[in-house]
């Protein structure tokens, strides 16, 4: 009497023990290839295991719920390590002190170029109005992008995976625009990696050096703060200009 | 190792508490992140498994947005009507604020250094 194997994946595919296996091993499996890449930021072990993921789910006709089911453990820990980025950021007490204003100034001017130039293009190239408002918070984490969008009249699914996208094409384009430009210092680059591209460059930055990923981490966390404020103002002097 | 992370549960709790009953659109974490830091700062001292475990999870970052990344690609539906101004201008949009914000920062660090040269405060260290 032993179990057929559609028998195991019947039992299987309902515990969260699967999804939560598979996430790891699909991250580590994305982890090894970028590892002997040479790190190289085109294989973005985020992109390599999300693909992967989503290409396994497509062909056994998993449902994102069942997957979610077990991955939800390690989406759960996004809580916990955003409140240890206060760790880096106390290491780095020192320099971001010296640094406060730098620091502020490129906030506004980052922040409002990520807004305005995300609008403007798309605006130029004909997007619906919706679809506009979606995109004007796409450079902050989720949760903070989502509830801007909310509030605009935008959609907070679109703007989700807007923010990822987003996330993913910073992370992997960084090397080459900080490389571009001749920036060499790690706080700077950093600030402008979690800034632009929030918790995926802040991890992409982490993977660099701790000063890098410190100040990504506070890039990100004030950008959310600044584009929530922006992006109603400028909305409305749009509104006023058009 | 259990200490610190209860320590991070904790002040993400506070975070979620205070953001509830303020009513605010910031996510409880960052609350708690920014509580965890001053915390850090009054007593001036960070314990070594703190700063451990708080580097193991950071080190594996990447990870965390896995699960959030897979949902978000089977929406992938609501972007095709639009992709090509939605691909261009996030793209596009996300190197120029990159570029933009790096480029201010570092001339407002060099900038500076020139102007307090001869003061002597040879602050800010090159990484």
């Amino acid at each position: 009497m032993t179990p057929r194997i559609s028998d195991v994946w019947v039992y299987l595919s309902t515990t969260p023990l699967l999804g939560l296996t598979m996430t790891l091993l699909a991250y580590q499996a994305a982890y090894w290839v970028y590892q002997r890449a040479g790190f190289n930021p085109l294989l973005n072990p985020v992109l390599l295991a999300v693909a992967m993921l989503v290409t396994a789910l497509h062909f056994t006709g998993t449902p994102y719920a069942t997957y979610f089911d077990g991955a939800q453990f390690v989406h759960f820990l996004l809580g916990p390590a955003t409140v240890a980025l206060a760790v880096p950021l106390y290491l780095q007490f020192g320099r971001l002190k010296t640094l406060a204003f730098p620091l502020l100034v490129a906030l506004l001017a980052g922040s409002v170029t990520a807004i305005v130039s995300a609008v403007g293009v798309a605006w130029l190239l004909g997007a619906s109005s919706s679809t506009l408002l979606s995109l004007a918070p796409k450079s902050v984490t989720t949760p903070i992008a989502m509830g801007i969008a909310e509030k605009l009249g935008g959609i907070p699914s679109l703007t989700a995976v807007l923010v990822m996208f987003t996330g993913v094409s910073g992370a992997v384009m960084a090397k080459y625009v900080l490389d571009g430009l001749r920036i060499t210092d790690h706080g700077v680059r950093g600030f402008a990696a979690g800034l632009s591209a929030h918790g995926i460059g802040t991890a992409r930055a982490f993977q660099v050096s701790e000063q890098a990923g410190a100040f990504a981490g506070l890039g990100m966390g004030l950008n959310g703060l600044v584009t929530a404020l922006l992006v109603p103002l400028l909305l409305v002097i749009w509104r006023w200009f058009a | 190792m259990l200490g610190a992370l209860t320590t991070l549960l904790v002040f993400q709790l506070l975070g979620e508490v205070i953001v509830q009953f303020g009513g605010w659109p910031i996510p409880g974490p960052v609350i708690g992140l920014l509580l965890l830091f001053f915390t850090l700062v009054l007593r001036g001292a960070l314990a070594e498994p703190l700063r451990d475990t708080a580097n193991g999870i950071l080190q594996h970052l990447s990870l965390l947005f896995v699960p959030a990344g897979v949902g978000v690609m089977v929406h992938f539906s609501r972007v095709s009507g639009e992709w090509l101004p939605i691909l261009a201008a996030t793209i596009v949009s996300t190197a120029l604020a990159m570029g933009v914000s790096a480029l201010v920062m570092q001339w407002m660090i060099r900038r500076r250094k020139q102007g307090h040269g001869r003061s002597g405060d040879g602050e800010g260290g090159g990484a």
